[in-house]
């Protein structure tokens, strides 16, 4: 199906999140959206599949106009979205996520479902089991599910929001081989992502958005260059590879076993030094978060111990990490990392108290309106950090590092970050190491990992590997150790 | 002969009986996401309301209709003020609920303690003359049969019907049940007045089966309401589970007062209290997997034995519907 949106408008009260954005995407293609966080390339899709209604603007499907009032009037024309959170029903079975939506009728025909849903993932060389609940599934699997029942509702049109964020490398190989299929099948994919080397591999077409407007398209061969040039209106440079002098051990892990229902993270033995980078590679749930939670003092082992410092801190609360100078930055910035409903000036002022119980909000402000420049956080004071933008909660998080800090663990400091955000975040994470913390990060961007850290890890299935050097990897090697080639034993 | 124990355990399935529809009521409507905190009031002024109905039409029916509807009008108005005028569930529904208790009291008082029909016992031809069973089951009044009823067929209902799927969703994740094209707010208005109407229809049960008769504050249902609340809690927002809770409750205050009479050194006080505790106890031991504790001594067991722990008690654990008491906006 051929798929026109002309001159397209948005607003979110003051804020304009598109303007006159115009997108054609041939029957048959996958057609990349490019842009960086907050472009405007998830309002468009929303639009597109009825779950926002544009300001301005129309849709075209084969020539014909259509006005789209809900998602479920956007699935009754075939057009079915894939969310960057997959929005699907976390506490139930497989089965039932597959069958909501889908079935026609009262009584639920469980046994034609489950038929359905193996076919079609025998069909895609998906391994899923339809009694299992999802939220014990990987982001990739989740994201599988969802793409089988959307094709089970007959889309015609495949929207993907960020896909390849939180999923491993095979999964994105599978997923990619995926999609090139359902084109050939003749199905329109419109894929949206801020990566450019997704779009080089992937993509027939794409189209780059800035800042809510139409920056430019472009057709393959690509040239990075002129890409990140439409996406930023200037070029990027990388920062050079300074090697590490490690100093001092901070942290030394030593016999550690620990585990919870679904994992047992195997003997750990591990030592980071200061003024190191340690990358933890592995697929979602491999054990990399457990370790990671381990070392914050989040979750106690079962056995062995933990030293940071010198200071033996096993079994002892998360303040006696924390004490010891310990920051553990969790990948869910919303839930654990920031308090939603409170502005900036008041999280900065729960970290660096100004005065002592009365709070004076003046000094305060100034005090968040330096850290805010400091940062480069796009925000006033006064913002909710629910209302900032996921690169910039990031930054609020970094901003709200607690001083001195010795060990810094990260997770997915990066996530849903573009190239510009990732490589602000990188910098500060390196001057964090060149100041003496040492730092442990976790990724599922494997390029990420070998370009900034020192020792890559990797995980899978609670087996740890020994520290590798990152300059001595390539992608390829350790993609293989996190699908599970070339262990021992 | 029958022994007495078993005219106690009938007792205890008639007591149970106005519970069990309640908490299932209170089920449906969770389950959609709607908190019905008013179930308190509701059920007493449903009652009350049931009774006066049922003395001065002189039929059992005209009450328990009449009781109903009322039951279902207070959710309507939880459900009004929560999904259209996005106001807090709790808040709305503790108003009410202080509301609808002082309501019945007020309204109720010229119907204290006047005669008045109440439900006579239907027994099943041929199942009642079963020994033990007969007197046990089947020769109860129709609520206890409703009551049971009305349990299987939200079961039915939730797990093997089509509206039941989409129940469940829209209390888990509205957005996404949105996203499949379901009408969201439409749908817990649906359950929020069902639930409703069968927490009324339950005040009925209570006042023209169990008790027979308004005596107003004596009536011994204040506070019911708040025990169906933790029910459906402990029950995990499962009819079934809720029942069996329901269930369990009456009988140890069955218990409590069969023992009493053999422990003459302790206050009477104890023995209405006793069950309350032994509840919440009942509600940690199914939530006992979260404890740390318990991770760390069962981290000792053999790798096979350890899953097979792991799992029972993960199965026992009841985790609420995401979506419960959270406003939901389409688009």
């Amino acid at each position: 199906m051929r798929v026109e949106m002309r001159h397209i408008y948005k607003s979110f009260g003051p804020v304009r999140a598109l303007q006159d954005v115009s997108l054609t995407v041939e029957a048959g293609t996958i057609h990349g959206l490019l842009g960086e966080n907050g472009a405007g390339k998830t309002t468009l899709m929303k639009i597109l599949s009825g779950y926002l209604r544009p300001d301005r603007g129309e849709i075209l499907l084969n020539g014909e106009p259509v006005r789209f009032a809900s998602p479920a009037d956007g699935l009754r024309y075939g057009i079915g979205m894939l969310h960057q959170d997959p929005l699907d029903f976390p506490t139930m079975s497989v089965l039932d996520n597959f069958m909501m939506g889908c079935e026609n009728g009262f009584w639920l025909d469980r046994q034609r479902a489950r038929r359905a849903l193996q076919e079609l993932a025998r069909l895609f060389g998906f391994d899923l089991d339809p009694e299992a609940r999802v939220d014990r599934m990987t982001v990739g699997e989740r994201q599988q599910l969802e793409l089988l029942r959307l094709l089970r509702q007959g889309i015609r049109v495949l929207i993907l929001d960020e896909p390849t964020t939180g999923i491993s490398a095979p999964q994105r190989a599978q997923l990619f081989d995926t999609l090139r299929r359902l084109a050939r099948e003749g199905k329109t994919v419109i894929f949206v992502t801020h990566k450019l080397e997704e779009i080089e591999e992937l993509c027939h077409r794409v189209t780059v958005l800035r800042q809510g407007r139409l920056a430019g398209e472009a057709a393959p061969p690509y040239s990075p260059r002129r890409l990140i040039e439409m996406m930023f209106g200037r070029s990027l440079s990388k920062p050079e590879r300074r090697p590490a002098l490690p100093g001092e051990p901070v942290l030394q892990i030593q016999n550690l076993i620990a585990g919870d229902y679904r994992l047992r993270l195997g003997r750990v033995n591990l030592t980071v030094r200061s003024g190191e980078i340690i990358g933890l590679a592995g697929m979602e749930g491999s054990g990399q978060h457990l370790l990671m939670r381990v070392c914050a003092g989040l979750i106690r082992p079962w056995e062995g111990c933990i030293c940071v410092r010198g200071r033996d801190l096993t079994g002892k609360p998360y303040c006696a990490f924390l004490d010891a100078g310990v920051l553990f930055v969790p990948a869910n910035r919303l839930e654990e990392g920031l308090i939603s409903g409170l502005t900036l000036t008041e999280h900065f002022q729960l970290v660096y108290p100004t005065g002592g119980y009365l709070i004076n909000w003046e000094r305060a402000r100034a005090e968040a309106q330096r850290r805010i420049q400091e940062f480069n956080i796009r925000g006033e004071p006064e913002t909710m950090v629910e209302a900032l933008s996921g690169g910039n909660q990031q930054r609020a998080m970094l901003a709200l590092i607690r001083k001195p800090v010795h060990l810094l663990l990260l997770e997915h400091p990066t996530r849903g970050l573009d190239v510009e955000s990732s490589m602000w975040i990188w910098q500060q994470l390196k001057e964090q190491a060149q100041q003496g913390a040492a730092l442990m990060v976790i990724s599922s961007d494997l390029q990420e990992l070998l370009e900034y850290c020192d020792r890559i890890i990797v995980f899978f299935g609670g087996q740890v590997s020994e520290p590798m050097n990152a300059e001595e990897l390539t992608t390829d090697q350790l993609a293989q150790m996190i699908a599970g080639y070339g262990w021992r034993g | 002969m029958t022994p007495e124990w078993i005219f106690g355990l009938a007792g205890v399935l008639v007591a149970a009986a106005p519970l069990v529809i309640a908490v299932v009521g209170e089920t449906l409507s969770e389950r959609a996401g709607v908190v019905n905190l008013s179930l308190n009031g509701a059920m007493l002024l449903a009652a009350m309301v049931g009774f006066a109905a049922a003395v001065q039409t002189g039929s059992l029916e005209l009450g328990f209709l009449a009781a109903t509807m009322i039951g279902a009008l207070m959710a309507l108005v939880v459900a009004f003020a929560s999904l259209t005028l996005r106001q807090s569930q709790v808040a709305v529904g503790l108003v009410l609920a202080l509301l609808g208790r002082d309501l019945a009291y007020f309204l109720g008082s010229p119907f204290m303690n006047i005669p008045g029909p109440r439900v006579g016992p239907l027994p099943i031809p041929v199942l009642k003359d079963l020994p033990i069973l007969g007197p046990l089951l089947f020769q109860q009044t129709p609520t206890v049969y409703i009551s049971v009823l009305v349990v299987v067929a939200a079961w039915i209902w939730m797990f093997r019907t089509r509206p039941g799927l989409v129940l469940r969703c829209v209390g888990e994740r509205p957005s996404a049940a949105f996203g499949r094209g379901v009408p969201v707010t439409r749908v817990r208005y649906g359950y929020a007045v069902l639930g409703g109407a069968l927490v009324g229809f339950a005040g009925a049960a209570y006042i023209l089966d169990f008790k027979g008769g308004w005596q107003g504050p004596i009536s011994g249902m204040d506070g019911i309401g708040w025990i169906v609340l933790a029910i459906t809690i402990f029950g995990g927002w499962h009819p079934v589970r809720g029942a069996f809770g329901v269930l369990l409750f009456a009988l140890l205050q069955w218990l409590s007062l069969v023992v009493q009479p053999s422990l003459p050194g302790i206050p009477p006080q104890v023995f209405y209290v006793v069950p309350f505790p032994l509840m919440i106890f009942a509600l940690l031991l199914t939530n006992l997997g979260n404890a740390e504790w318990v991770q760390m001594a069962l981290s000792r067991l053999p790798e096979s034995r350890r899953r097979l722990a792991f799992r029972i008690l993960h199965s026992l654990r009841v985790s609420p519907p995401a979506g419960l008491g959270m406003a939901f906006k389409e688009e």
